[in-house]
């Protein structure tokens, strides 16, 4: 079975985060100055060929998002790091902007270099002001020593939305609005912040950027699931022995991260179901868990990779209920510019509660089924497209636990 | 400092409105109306952009609330990790319902979505600080801090 593999933790425990010393000594830095020896177009091009893709949970291809902010004209361009680590059940972002601060400093400053952008934002979700301190000891420590050169790198604080890890949605909230997403095209690197060609990349695309430098796309892209290679880092939560953190190969499967790095279900009790990628993510029976943990092996199950949240439910565990409490959420934390989302969740949640108070019948699921269809299709951003995802997947693979639950 | 002067040091910052609701509610604990009123006028916006947004994010709160801000996390992992019953707990310690604020003005409870310390649940905050593993008979060594 496969062993941990770590490129974006690679500094974890080695280092002290506050001293830029230490980053130094291990070699920190090197990449950018060796992608300025590299100039524009061939930075590029090996960042296309490592395949590296979004690590935020979409999964589109870096060094190609890069090259259609690199070609775009204009007098400003900007770098920002989604730092608005939201899914519930993830905390892999901050692990590595609290562990190793330099690492995503330095992915933004090549990316920087690439399009040729002199300004970035890092956006820190608001419930991490310790991670907000840091980011700006490190960015002192690096303007300091010079290394960042002409490039000044800013954090923003975010406030409690959800929503605001959607890029334009995110974008929005710097410029100062209320967290709604943008109608798409155009796209973030053609016109993003203050309309100017914007590259937004999450905090573990960039963290890795350093490492595909330093030893090339050739051996990056060898790492792993060809087709979504490299690591990820997983968190597990739930009802497993090991509740901690594992950056992996992405051809480790499913069943190695419960039963091999989470050591299994506690207390001795059987597996039932695992939801991957956040509280969007869909719940899988046992019956996949040999599905690599890759971005296109997770959509054929038709589940995701999201943001690598890895929560593990016991047989004892209630998916109605489950599914209610994750239906509340979406209900929250839709933003209610498009309809189908701000109505959709909040009808949903109520069939929901329904089903879990005992008072549905099997007309409220097939309803619910087509809501989420209709959803899934018609919602003008990722959140509300996903959020149907937890209550049509414990549909279709845990009918028993509705059934047992119908009037 | 009042608060004028704590908004006005973001009116350079472009797109500071958001930075300067946190600083000012780091002081006050919430956005009064006249806050937004002075916001609106010195980021130059109409009041009721000022307003959508305060009004927007879950962390500004337009409503008086206690000084020291208590979140319970909610979510999935929290929930399957026995949440309902540390909000009981809190509840029941304060005498006030998750929404409200105690009447001395020392503490505020709300509920929240997830705060990013899934190792260790259920989670809680106090004023931004994570305390892990949280069950009901901590509670109360834990409010103490505060009181």
């Amino acid at each position: 079975m496969a062993e941990e593999m770590r490129i974006v933790l690679r500094n974890y425990g080695k280092i002290d985060p506050l001293k830029i010393e230490d980053y130094l000594a291990q070699g920190g830095y090197k990449a950018l100055e060796k992608a300025r020896s590299m100039g524009q177009a061939a930075l590029i091009d090996d960042v296309k060929k490592s395949n590296l893709r979004g690590r935020g949970g979409a999964g589109f291809n870096c060094g190609m998002k890069w090259s259609f902010a690199a070609s775009a004209t204009a007098d400003q361009k900007y770098v920002i790091c989604n730092a608005d680590e939201g899914e519930p059940g993830t905390y892999k972002d901050r692990l590595i902007m609290e562990n190793d601060p330099q690492s995503l400093l330095e992915g933004m400053a090549i990316c920087a270099y690439a399009i040729g952008a002199n300004q970035g934002y890092i956006y820190c979700r608001g419930e991490y002001p310790q991670v907000i301190e840091i980011l700006n000891q490190a960015i002192d420590q690096a303007k300091a020593q010079g290394l960042l050169g002409d490039f000044d790198i800013e954090v923003r604080s975010g406030a409690g939305a959800y929503v605001c890890g959607e890029e334009t949605a995110l974008i929005e909230s710097i410029e100062g609005s209320r967290g709604e997403p943008r109608f798409k095209p155009p796209f973030p690197p053609v016109q993003g912040l203050w309309a100017k060609p914007t590259i937004v990349n999450n905090v573990e695309t960039f963290a890795n950027i350093p490492v595909i430098v330093d030893k090339g796309g050739a051996w990056y892209a060898d790492i792993g699931n060809p087709a979504y290679p490299g690591t990820k880092v997983f968190t597990l939560t739930g009802d497993v022995n090991n509740r901690t953190f594992f950056e992996v190969p992405t051809d480790t499967t499913i069943r190695a991260l419960v039963f091999k790095f989470g050591g299994g279900i506690r207390g001795g009790k059987k597996f039932k179901a695992v939801q991957i990628g956040g509280t969007s993510g869909a719940f899988i029976p046992e019956s996949l868990l040999d599905t690599q943990v890759a971005f296109d092996a997770m959509s054929a199950i038709g589940a995701t990779l999201g943001s690598g949240a890895t929560f593990v439910l016991d047989e004892t565990r209630d998916l109605v209920d489950v599914s209610t409490r994750i239906a509340k959420f979406f209900e929250h934390e839709s933003c209610g510019k498009c309809a189908p989302c701000r109505e959709g969740t909040a009808r949903m949640h109520e069939l929901m509660k329904k089903l879990n108070e005992g008072k549905g019948s099997s007309k409220d699921v097939a309803l619910l089924e087509k809501l989420g269809r209709v959803m899934s299709y018609s919602c003008l951003c990722g959140l509300g497209q996903a959020a149907p995802a937890p209550v049509l997947t414990t549909i279709k693979h845990f009918p028993a636990d509705y059934n047992a639950k119908l009037m | 400092m009042g608060y004028t002067d704590i908004i006005a040091r973001y009116s350079d910052k472009p797109g500071g409105l958001i930075e300067a609701f946190h600083a000012v509610q780091k002081e006050l604990s919430y956005l009064p109306e006249e806050v937004i009123v002075e916001a609106a006028r010195i980021f130059n916006v109409p009041v009721a952009q000022a307003y959508g947004v305060a009004s927007f994010y879950s962390m500004f709160s337009t409503k008086a609330r206690g000084k020291n801000i208590i979140r319970i996390c909610e979510s999935a992992p929290c929930h399957v990790a026995g949440a309902a019953e540390v909000v009981a707990a809190i509840e029941a310690e304060l005498g006030i319902k998750a929404g409200e604020s105690t009447a001395d003005g020392s503490f505020a409870l709300e509920l929240t979505e997830c705060v990013g310390q899934c190792q260790a649940t259920p989670v809680i905050t106090i004023n931004g600080k994570a305390y892990l593993d949280v069950n009901p008979a901590k509670i109360r060594e834990i409010l103490a801090e505060y009181k």
